[in-house]
């Protein structure tokens, strides 16, 4: 394993977060802000409690995946496509390193910087509601689950991508809304019987019901089915990376 | 001692069925700059991509200090640098992070010692908080130089590094090559510039249509392939040829002070001598000798020509 090509690449791929680390860091706290006090002030006044949990706090375990999901997915495609773009690339690929440590440098700090926004909203959201955690060990784990799963789903956008355009149009067209319907701000119980069973197969669903469960206890549906859901969700786009170096798809002539 | 560099029977072809390699082999000793010329297209860059891993043989081997580029990609490619046509940097990032960059990517550790003398040796050094973007194209070229030796790399390629900058800097990069032949790294260059194989190289291959048409030293190339002319300035114009000199192929120059003798420098005997002797015996006078030998450009044009034909 050539420890040294991964630590440069990560070491590298950091310098480009810290570089705009204020704008990194502004960014979710304002956007947070404003969807406490739009969902959690304007609208929750209005929703009762949920299982027990205030509306307020109940969006804080989507919130977080809304954010750290986009921001996985955006930091890993962009990690990979900027080279792509800009023609560096060739130095990857030319150098002693495997496609598992390619991965690992770029997916490690993709899914790195996710996992610091996702600690910033958490805080953040402290000063909104008040939150008790009910399994910090579990609630960290799903979150760095979280966080390289689908920074391993942006790597592979940022490989499939051949323009900014299409760099944009998965996380546009299928994150967000998948994110924005399964149950981020709200139960699925909550909804009519017919949307419930669309809604179990939107995965989004399984991972916000593990982690709102690491935060209350609550569940949308059994906490193991989460950890399968998540496990497999990683193993599908392991997989694919692993295809992807193994025929040089879209990276190697 | 193995060559560094053993390319054997190496062979592109594209989904389209366009054959960009035909079955390229070449050998390159320790030490030496071969430079390879070609027109676009030939696949001088597809070779260099091949061998560095960026594009994927169709068959063929590679070895680089006895490694399989494919089984052994670590140990070949640790051994290899690279510096591309295109000048591919991270605009944002300053020139000494994108060189530690490289320098970790090839698994070496980080040595900032080795990056200050590249850096000093590129006239970098100033240079090196500065963000990528702000340099000139020529800094631009240097710094994917000092990316490219960063790891210490035994075997380099030079994919046409003077293309576009001034002819100072063309020189500089001259000096560069020379200072890494001293070094002992293997150079292999493609380029346009048949003064820059002149001006360098120790062996130059051309290719064209994905084919190496020969593989020569360079001084053996000329002398072999190189006519050479001999041009006798008289004092006093002629009309025609004099009759004592009918049996050299001689012509007049079209203002007619001047005969021109063409030869072949590989023949034992030149003929200058006699000729000269016959010049005095038809009572000629003469101003002045100048000769001239053709220039590699002059030889590869009748190669890539020949090869069309």
């Amino acid at each position: 394993m050539n420890w040294t090509a991964i630590r440069a690449i990560y070491v590298f791929e950091m310098a480009r977060f810290f570089r705009t680390f204020l704008q990194s860091l502004i960014s979710p706290v304002i956007s947070t802000s404003l969807y406490f006090v739009v969902f959690g002030a304007a609208i929750g006044s209005r929703i009762d409690e949920i299982d027990g949990v205030s509306y307020g706090a109940f969006i804080v375990p989507g919130l977080i995946m809304l954010t750290v999901m986009t921001q996985a997915i955006s930091n890993a495609s962009f990690g990979i496509y900027f080279p792509k773009f800009i023609g560096t690339i060739y130095e990857l690929l030319s150098a002693p390193v495997s496609f598992f440590e390619i991965v690992l440098g770029y997916v490690g700090a993709a899914a790195t910087k996710a996992l610091f926004i996702g600690i910033i909203i958490l805080i953040t959201s402290f000063f909104f509601v008040s939150i008790d955690i009910q399994h910090p060990i579990a609630m960290f784990a799903f979150l760095v689950l979280t966080c390289i799963s689908f920074s391993l789903f942006g790597f592979i956008i940022g490989i499939w991508a051949r323009n900014f355009e299409q760099l944009q149009l998965v996380p546009l067209l299928i994150v967000t809304p998948l994110v924005f319907l399964g149950g981020s701000f709200y139960s699925i119980t909550m909804l009519p019987p017919v949307w419930q069973t669309i809604s179990m197969f939107n995965p989004v669903v399984y991972l916000v019901s593990g982690f709102r469960w690491a935060f209350f206890g609550i569940e949308d549906v059994p906490v193991i089915t989460s950890l399968f859901a998540i496990g497999l969700f990683s193993g599908l786009c392991l997989f694919a990376v692993y295809w992807i170096f193994k025929t040089g798809w879209r990276i190697r002539q | 001692m193995p060559p560094i560099l053993d390319i054997i029977d190496l062979r592109k072809s594209y989904a389209g069925g366009f054959e960009a390699l035909k079955g390229v082999s070449l050998q390159i000793e320790r030490g030496e700059i071969i430079a390879l010329l070609g027109p676009n297209g030939a696949g001088k860059t597809t070779l260099i991509s091949t061998v560095c891993g960026i594009t994927s043989a169709t068959s063929g081997q590679v070895l680089v200090g006895g490694h399989d580029i494919n089984t052994s990609f670590r140990a070949a490619r640790s051994m290899i640098g690279l510096v591309p046509q295109e000048v591919a940097l991270e605009p944002f990032e300053t020139v000494i992070n994108t060189v530690k960059f490289s320098q970790g990517l090839f698994g070496k550790k980080r040595d900032l010692a080795a990056i200050e003398k590249i850096l000093k040796q590129l006239s970098l050094f100033d240079k090196r908080n500065s963000q990528l973007k702000e340099l000139s194209g020529g800094m631009k070229r240097r710094v994917l130089i000092a990316k490219a030796l960063a790891h210490e790399p035994r075997v380099l390629f030079l994919d046409e590094p003077t293309a576009g900058v001034d002819v100072e800097l063309r020189k500089d990069m001259w000096d560069i090559v020379a200072d890494l032949k001293a070094d002992g790294v293997t150079i292999i260059l493609t380029t346009h510039y048949i003064e820059e194989a002149e001006a360098i190289a120790d062996r130059v291959g051309i290719i064209a249509n994905g084919e190496l048409l020969l593989v020569e030293d360079k001084t053996t190339l000329m002398a072999q392939m190189g006519k050479k002319q001999l041009e006798v300035q008289l004092t006093a114009p002629l009309s025609v040829i004099p009759k004592g000199l009918a049996n050299y192929d001689l012509t007049l120059a079209p203002s007619g002070d001047a005969l021109i003798y063409t030869y072949d420098t590989k023949s034992e005997r030149t003929g200058i001598t006699q000729l000269l002797n016959d010049v005095a015996k038809a009572g000629l006078s003469l101003r002045d000798l100048v000769t001239r030998q053709s220039s590699l450009e002059d030889i590869f044009v009748t190669l890539v020509k020949e090869d069309a034909a």
